[in-house]
Order: C-alpha cells, then structure tokens, then sequence
C-alpha cells in the first residue's frame, strides 16, 4: 500500500511568510529517506536546506526554480508507504497538570467591555453635558436645558448642539466669531420665543454716589480708582436678598432660586460678539474687591482665558453700556436665568426736589425679568429698593 | 523595501557617514541578527565596525555608553526588549544620569535598538512592549519608527542627538514592505498626523500605527472620519500635535500595546486631561494589552493585544459618548 | 565506560530507549514546526540527548530541575508525560503548562520541573535559591540546573556561582557547552574557553565530561550529586556536546560550516550507544527496531493526544496572573 503526499514550501519561523526555491537537490524517480534534502531554499537568514519528513518516491516535482512562494505551498509530491493514516486514539492516562483549582475571574479588563460605568449617586445640578459641550454653551449663552441630550444618561454632546449636527461637524470647524455670532442668535431668539418678559424701568439719582466715588478716588492712582458700575453691582447684590425671584434658574418648568448672587457682566469684545463672565458671590465683596474682579475679567476676556465657572454660574446679568451708551436699554434674559438689568450711561439733569430744581446726575436702571417667575410689582420694588441702597454709598 | 530592509539601510548609511560609528550586539555579525537586520554587514564593514558580543546585556551596554562617552557613536543592539531589562541599570542609571550629574560637563551620544511587540506567539518572556518604562526616564529619547521611512532616517537622527536615544523596531513590522521617502519626513521628536480626520482622533505608535489606520479605514466605510496620530517620539511626547488632533475632533483613542494599567496610553490620556479637557466630548479611551503575561496560543495572544476591530469599537463608543 | 558505574545491560537499552524518544519526538517537532502546528520559538535538542539522559538517571525523584528553553529533552527524560508535552507545543489546554507557555515553558510541579526559561542565565540565580530553600529547611534534596555556555558571559552565572559558594548550597550546575550561543562560537564570547576552570575559581568543585557519552555523563552526574548532597556545597559540571539543527527552527547557519556538524554527527550519543552495543553487549537490530517501533507509537499517541486537546477559551484570558484569594477567588 502506498499513498502519496504533498511536499510543501515550509514554515521556518515565526517571522518566515515565504521561502525561495533556489534549486531541487532530487528528482522524480529519487527514493529519499527520512531528513534526507530535497531542495535548497533561500530566506531571509541565508540558505537553508529543505528536508523531508517522510520515507518515500519523488513522484512530481511542482514547481520551476528559482521561485518565490508562500509557506504552505505545494512544491513536490512523493508517494509514501502506508495508507491514509487514522490518528492514533488519544491515549487518557495521562496525569492533568497539578494545580490549584482556579475560578477565573470575570474578565475586567474595561477595553474590551464597552459598559457604562454607573455614575456615582449625586444630586443633579443641572445637567449632563460633554466638556466642550459646557464651554460652549457658556461662550455662547446656549440654555442646555432645552436641548435633549443623546449621549450616555441624556449627556449632551457636540451633536446634540443646533449649530453642531452633523451636517456641521463634516464641515470642520467653523469660524469663531461666526460660531459666536450664530450661537448668540440661537440664545436670544430661544429666550424671545421662550421668556414672557416684562420691562420695568426707574431714574435713579445717583450725585451722592458720584460724589463718594470722586472722594474715594481723590486720592488713589488710576489702577486704583472705582467706577460707579462696581458701586451698582454692590448695590444691585445688596437688594437681591429680598428679591430671590429674580435670581435663579427656570428650567424644566421650574423655578430654583440660587443661595449664591454670582452676578454675569455683559462684556462685549473689539472683534464683535459678547462674552458673560460672572463675578462670584457679589454680596460678600467689598467695593473695592469688585472693581479688582472686574478689571480683571474684562482683561482676561479680551485675551480669551476666562475659567469655566465664570461662565457657568451667573444667576442673574447686568448690561452696562457705560459713557457711550444710550439712556435706556432693555435687555434680552439670557436663559435658564430669570432676570437681566439694563444700566443706562449717566448724566446730567434737573430733578424736582422739595419742589426745587437742582441739578442732580442720573442713570436709568432697566430690569428685564421672566413673567412665569415674578410679577411687575416684585420688579418694581427691587427697583426701589435698589435706588435707595445707591443713596447711601458709604454703607455699601 | 520591507521594514527590515530599511533598518538595515538605515545602519549602512550611518557607518557611511562617520567612522566613529559601529554597531555591536548579540549575534549581529556572523549570525547575521536575530531578525536578519544585520545580514551581510559583517563581510562589508569587518569586525571593528560589526561587533559580535557574548550575551551580556549589562556589559555590553555599560561598554556602549563609556565608547560615546569616550568619543564614538555606538549603535548598541540589544536583541529584544525583554533582554534589555538585564541592562536597565546601564541605561536608566548610567546613560540617562551622567548629563545631569556632571552638571552638564558629560554627555552621552549613544543609540540603542531593540525589537519590540508581541505576535510571534513567543509567549510570556519574548513579548514584551517596555516603551513605557523608558519613556518614564528623564534624560532618555524614546522613538518608535512605525512607517518604513522612519524605520529608514529615524538611526540617523537619533545618532546626531548628543544624548542617549532608543529605538523600539516592532517584530511584526520587519516583513512588511512599504514606500521610503527620499529623507525624513520631519525631525524625530515631532509627531505627525499620518491621516486627516474630524470625528475621532486615533493616537498610536510604532507597531499599532498600521492597526490605528486600518482602522481608520473601516471607521470612514461607516461615515465616521478618524484622525491617525503618529507619535514617534515616545519622550519628549510632541503634546502640541495631540492637543490639537483633539480641539479639533474632541475625542480619543490611545493605541499601546503595553498592559492598559500604568501604559503609556495613561500618559497621553492624562495629558489630554490636563490640557485639552475643555476639547473633550467624549471621555478618553485606551486600547491596550490585557492584564496578563503574554500567552503562547495564538488565539489567546491575539485576544490580549490590541486589535484593528477593538479600535473600531472604541471610536464607535466614544462617538456615542461612551 | 568509567567511574566505577556498575551499568547493566537493560540499563542501557533503557537510556537508548530514552536518547531515541528525544530524538525522534525533536524531529516530529520540526515536521510539526514546519505545517505551522508549532509556533513561535522552536530549539531543538537533536545531538545533545546525551546530557540530558545521563543526568536525570542519576537524580532523586525530589531533586529539583531548572532548564532552558532547548528543554524537552529534559522535560522527557525527567518523566513528563510525552502527551501533555506535545500538547504545551501545541499551546492546548491539555499541555503540562496548560498551553500557555509552549515550548520554551514547559512545567511540571509533581517532578519538580521548574521550566523551561527564556531568558539565557534566567535559572541560575532561581536554581542557587532553590538550593538555599533546601538547605534552610534541612531538605536532602538538591537544586540541579542546566545551562547553555552562553549563558557563562552573563553576570547571573558569576553571582550564582559566588553566592553558592559562599552560602555553601546544595546545587549542581550542568553546563551543556555546545560550543556556539546562538551563532556566536566559545572563541568569540569567551576568553577563558574551559568553563570548568572559570567556575573552580569561585571555588566550587568542578568536573568536565564528554557529553556525547550517556554512560560518562551518568556517571559523572551520580559522582557530583553525591558530592552537593553529601558534603552541602555547590558543583559544575561541564558537558563537551553539540547540536545538529540550527539554534532554532529558522537559522541558516551562517556561522558553521555542514562539514564540522557531519563531523560531529558521527560521534552522535544516540549512535555512538549503538555502537558500545554492538560490541559488548549482543545488541540486535531487531531490538532497536522494537525500541523505535515503540517509540513511533508513543509519539502518534502524544500528537493525537494533543490534536484532540482543546483550545482555551477566549474568556479565561487573564486566568492565573494572580494566586487564588483565601476565599477561593482569583483576584
């Protein structure tokens, strides 16, 4: 009985894909024992002699040399003794490695697992979102609250933004001031669809303050003085207390008022566009510590590095035009917050008082504040309340 | 050419360019290397220049570092990585110190290669990726050729480096064939992006860049369009070309075939924290090897090390934000 | 043959037994290698089986072993079942390592065989402790390590041989010099070439045998363990062999030339036993046939073993990195 065999190009090494045929050392017809060379081949490491693992007859020779081919091919055949073998029946008496009986663990390893680890347990503030997602939403005045979050537990991602769908996302990045710009308007045009707003506004005489500062200021350096708007800001923190409807957040129809006053200045920027850091817990802060948190946030605007927080946590927004701006301006709530002053630029002017005209300066104070959460009269007192705390500056 | 092909082109072109060039190692000259690098150097440049030491790691390394020292430019071959261990204290307490302890009065001009990777089913001692333990040490450069031109300059640049570079060659590399440049694509401590993507930025090196951009293609297939970072330089990490593959697709996976705890990917990923959290969308991902000593079947090995559809996954998840 | 060894007859057909299952279970290795059945590092121990042989006859069955990575032979010859060692090849479940080391890892804790070792001069430094254990524990067996020459430029054997020396341990280093480190000859990683005298200077006692010689190396193997276990101290041997294959299955052998290996091959341990015999002791063909009858079988029983072995599941990846906790648990 005899069978015939394959005779194929062989595996060397683990790093060895292809040999080379370089010449036959037998030819059909050749009895060749056991490790007996049947041709030479070239590789990588050099020449190597190519045995056969079985007695038998060269029956063919396959390939033409000089050749390359791939581990596995066919190069020869040879007629062997035997017939087609069965394997041998596993012998079973063979001891199994001694070892402690180990259950093995689940696999832990999390790269191949793609669970979502459980947050831990933590009241909500707020929502879910992705990192650039928040300093997004906070450079540009986006309301989170109203969008749907689709990534894990309702975390809003980039895609979920308006201006970040796909469609966006395949156009690369847009232009800053053009992000900003359409990210303003998607804010503005959300509160004016979404806020019933009411507009309250009230003259306040503010020649007392005007001339507290100017005492104040008489004999401190330019990098030193205060402005009147550091004095508003203390006077507008002072009379919140009373008046915690305006100062907080309407979201998922409903209203929390916030413990803290972190007050948010509208800051607008040479290039166009507006930023709205806020000042942190403005109530507790000396006159002067608000003008150093002011000079120092609009320098830091204007250069872009402005931390998270301050943009995140503005409860309530002033707007303050300053020298150049109108009397009166009404500004548009910046949601989820419930309320935004309006400052009007200071000037001259004759009041009434005691039935006399004396001339007195004045600023218009505007107050822009959501309807579902006060009422005007609630406003107007703030208001009131907010003119007389800016008659007596000295206890500000 | 194949990888190999260029390494070795790479060593023939620095022996021909300074004579105060050599390279020695295990078995590179009468054997002709271990991964065949170094066949045929032997007969051309003789045995000043190809130098056949005994196995001993720890002295024939130490003895690379005194010739730079001394005024050479040793290539020193150590076999493997995991050989070099044998060696770590020439190299971490020799090689990278002496700048510094001299008060920068001594420097050492030295170039170690070494293979590196899993794949060849060699099991736990042979399959090691220890970029990471070098790429820790302050006065050592750390590169990882991944393409076959940098496998063809990456010697050069390291050997005009006046202080002590190792080069990691990936094993599952050497057979592979591939396009060489002209020169080099950029200097050696820069990182570069090797494909331009929006959505997800893949960052690898060395042997996984292939598996990073093979997965970059099957990604595209399903409309999601990868970045491919290539490192190279595993110390100093180029971190401006990271931060900004991630402020631009604001996401990541890192590819290392080191094990996931304490990998290399942990650096990047901590970097990527550190620096460009505002960027992020997603959280970092890391694929890396499993927590096991490399096993010798070829299922299970394959199982422990990263793979091109482990990637895909990855960048699927952290698309969703996962 | 030497040394005052009363070696019978049925001894010898034994150790040829023996040397011819190393044999012909390397060659079904390379077969196996070449269709891809075998993978990574193959080091085959084809013209050294003497050493091998000779040496585990002579030790206790509680005697402790540590090889190298050209360790089936004396995976083999210490008693591991040929099954389980073909199965580790294969990387199955059935293997003695349980399929993850391969051929460079065989193991196997009821013969004290603590494995094969990758690293060259890797059980030197882990045999002189095992040795150390013995001793602190008043144990009479003895740590037995073998070793290739080039692992003698390694700094672990200088420090191994000078710790047991000074802490006098029970170990008996076999240095198997077959005359190259990979493709680097004795000449060229050594410039003391007798290795026997390098190690008396630490002042060990040491020997020199041919280790093409299973009669020889048995014996000299019985004079050195009686010598670690009766007077406590540590011992060299050295044994003059050669291997015929490459120094793994991918080697051209660049380094050598095929005249000195044919030389080399006539002095074959396997024939050379053969050969003595013949001579002194009526040896038939027939007997031989029978000896390699039995072997072919027991080796097409050792691959069908580890054929129908099977493959780990992908889910135990990470099995025994960590020993079980108290409660039973893997970490």
């Amino acid at each position: 009985m005899s069978k015939i065999i394959d005779v194929t190009m062989p595996s060397l090494g683990a790093d060895m894909t292809e040999g080379t045929l370089v010449e036959w050392q037998a030819k059909p017809g050749d009895t060749l024992n056991k490790g007996d060379i049947i041709a030479l081949l070239e590789t990588q490491k050099g020449m190597i002699d190519m045995e056969v693992y079985q007695q038998g007859v060269i029956t063919e020779l396959l390939l033409e040399p000089v050749v390359s081919v791939p581990v596995g091919t066919v190069m020869a055949r040879m007629s062997v003794a035997g017939e087609a073998a069965r394997p041998a029946a596993p012998e079973a008496s063979y001891p199994v490695a001694q070892a402690a009986a180990i259950k093995s663990p689940p696999v832990t390893s999390d790269q191949s697992q793609q669970t979502v680890i459980p947050q831990p347990n933590r009241p909500r503030q707020g929502l879910l979102a992705s990192p650039v997602v928040r300093k997004l939403a906070a450079e540009q005045q986006l309301d989170l609250s109203r969008l749907s979050g689709s990534g894990p537990e309702g975390a809003i991602l980039l895609r979920d933004l308006p201006a970040n769908g796909p469609e966006a996302n395949a156009a690369g990045s847009p232009d800053p001031a053009q992000a900003m710009r359409s990210a303003i308007a998607a804010a503005m045009a959300k509160s004016k669809r979404e806020i019933p707003h009411y507009y309250l506004s009230l003259e306040i005489d503010i020649t007392r303050a005007q001339r507290w500062l100017a005492d104040f200021n008489a004999e401190r350096g330019p990098e030193e003085r205060i402005l009147l708007l550091a004095l508003l800001l203390k006077a507008v923190a002072r009379s919140l207390h009373k008046y915690p409807a305006l100062n907080g957040y309407y979201q998922q129809q409903t209203f929390t008022p916030n413990s803290a006053i972190h007050i948010g200045n509208v800051i607008s920027l040479r290039e166009g566009g507006l930023v709205v850091p806020a000042i942190h817990d403005v109530d507790q802060l000396s006159v002067e510590e608000i003008m150093v948190r002011l000079r120092d946030m609009s320098e830091r605007s204007r250069r872009g590095v402005l931390r998270s927080s301050e943009l995140l946590d503005a409860s309530i927004t002033v707007s303050n035009m300053g020298e150049r701006g109108s009397d009166l301006l009404f500004g548009v709530i910046y949601p989820p917050q419930v309320a935004i002053i309006g400052i009007g630029k200071p000037r001259k002017t004759m009041l009434i008082k005691d039935d006399q005209p004396e001339l007195a300066e004045v600023v218009t104070v505007s107050l822009a504040a959501d309807h579902r959460v006060s009422d005007g009269m609630t406003g107007a007192r703030f208001l009131n309340a907010l003119a007389n705390k800016l008659q007596k500056p000295e206890k500000l | 050419m194949t990888y190999r092909e260029a390494l070795s082109a790479g060593i023939e072109a620095a022996l021909n360019a300074d004579p105060r060039t050599f390279l020695m190692g295990e078995d590179v000259g009468r054997y002709g290397g271990c991964y065949a690098v170094s066949k045929g150097l032997l007969d051309k440049y003789g045995e000043t220049r190809i130098i056949d030491t005994p196995l001993c790691e720890s002295g024939f390394v130490g003895v690379g570092i005194g010739a730079a020292l001394g005024g050479m430019r040793p290539i020193v071959e150590i076999m493997t990585v995991n050989f070099s261990l044998l060696a770590m204290d020439q190299i971490v307490n020799t090689a990278a110190t002496l700048r510094h302890m001299s008060g920068g009065q001594f420097n050492v001009p030295v170039v170690f290669r070494m293979a590196c990777g899993a794949g060849k089913q060699l099991a736990a001692q042979h399959s090691h990726s220890w970029e990471n333990l070098y790429a820790h040490i302050p006065g050592l450069k750390v590169i990882s050729p991944g393409t076959h031109t940098d496998a063809r300059f990456m010697l050069a640049q390291a050997l005009a480096d006046p202080d002590p570079v190792i080069i990691f060659e990936h094993v599952m590399l050497l057979n592979e064939s591939g396009e060489v440049a002209g020169q080099a694509e950029a200097p050696m401590e820069k990182a570069l992006v090797r494909r331009q993507g929006q959505d997800v930025s893949l960052i690898a090196y060395g042997g996984n860049l292939h598996k990073a951009q093979a997965a970059a293609g099957q990604l595209a297939a399903e409309g999601i369009s990868a970045e491919v970072v290539d490192l190279r330089c595993l110390r100093p990490l180029d971190k401006a070309t990271l931060l900004a593959s991630v402020a631009k697709t604001h996401r990541a996976v890192i590819i290392d075939e080191g094990w996931h705890s304490g990998s290399l990917a942990g650096e990047i990923s901590a970097i990527i924290m550190e620096e460009g959290f505002w960027y992020l969308d997603a959280p970092v991902k890391r694929v890396c090897s499993a927590e096991v000593p490399i096993p010798y079947p070829a299922h299970l090995e394959q199982a422990a090390i990263p793979q091109v559809e482990t990637i895909v996954a990855m960048a699927k998840a952290v698309m969703e934000g996962r | 043959m030497s040394n005052k060894l009363h070696i019978n007859r049925d001894h010898l057909l034994e150790q040829l037994k023996q040397m011819v299952r190393i044999r012909r279970f390397e060659e079904k290795c390379a077969e196996l290698y070449s269709q891809q059945k075998i993978r990574g590092f193959l080091h085959l121990y084809i013209g050294e089986e003497a050493v091998a042989v000779g040496a585990m006859a002579a030790l206790d069955e509680d005697d402790q072993v540590v090889a190298t990575y050209r360790e089936h032979g004396h995976a083999l010859a210490r008693g591991l079942a040929m099954g389980p060692v073909m199965a580790e090849m294969y990387g199955k479940t059935n293997g003695c390592s349980r399929g993850r080391g391969g051929s460079m890892h065989l193991f196997d804790n009821a013969r004290h065989f603590y494995g094969g070792n990758a690293i060259v001069g890797g059980g030197l430094p882990l045999a002189t402790g095992l040795a150390m254990a013995n001793k602190q524990q008043q144990q009479s067996s003895i740590a037995v390590c073998f070793f290739g020459e080039g692992a003698v430029a390694e700094g672990e054997f200088h420090e191994s041989l000078n710790l047991a020396a000074l802490w006098q341990l029970p170990v008996l280093y076999i240095c198997e010099n077959n005359r190259y480190a990979m493709g680097t000859a004795l000449q060229y990683s050594e410039s003391e070439m007798n290795i026997a005298k390098k190690a008396a200077s630490y002042g060990l006692q040491v020997a020199q045998v041919d280790g093409m010689n299973v009669v020889d190396v048995e014996a000299a193997v019985r004079k050195a363990v009686d010598a670690v276990r009766d007077n406590q101290q540590p011992y060299l041997l050295e044994c003059l062999t050669y291997r015929f294959r490459g120094h793994s299955s991918f080697d051209g052998q660049l380094y050598r030339d095929k005249a000195e290996v044919s030389e080399w091959e006539k002095k074959g341990p396997v024939k050379r036993l053969v050969r003595w015999l013949t001579e002194y002791n009526h040896f038939e063909t027939e007997e031989m046939d029978q000896i390699e009858r039995q072997v072919e079988a027991e080796i097409a029983a050792a691959v069908a073993f580890a054929e129908a072995g099977e493959w780990e599941a992908v889910e135990d990846l990470c099995k025994d990195v960590y020993s079980p906790t108290p409660s039973g648990d893997a970490v």
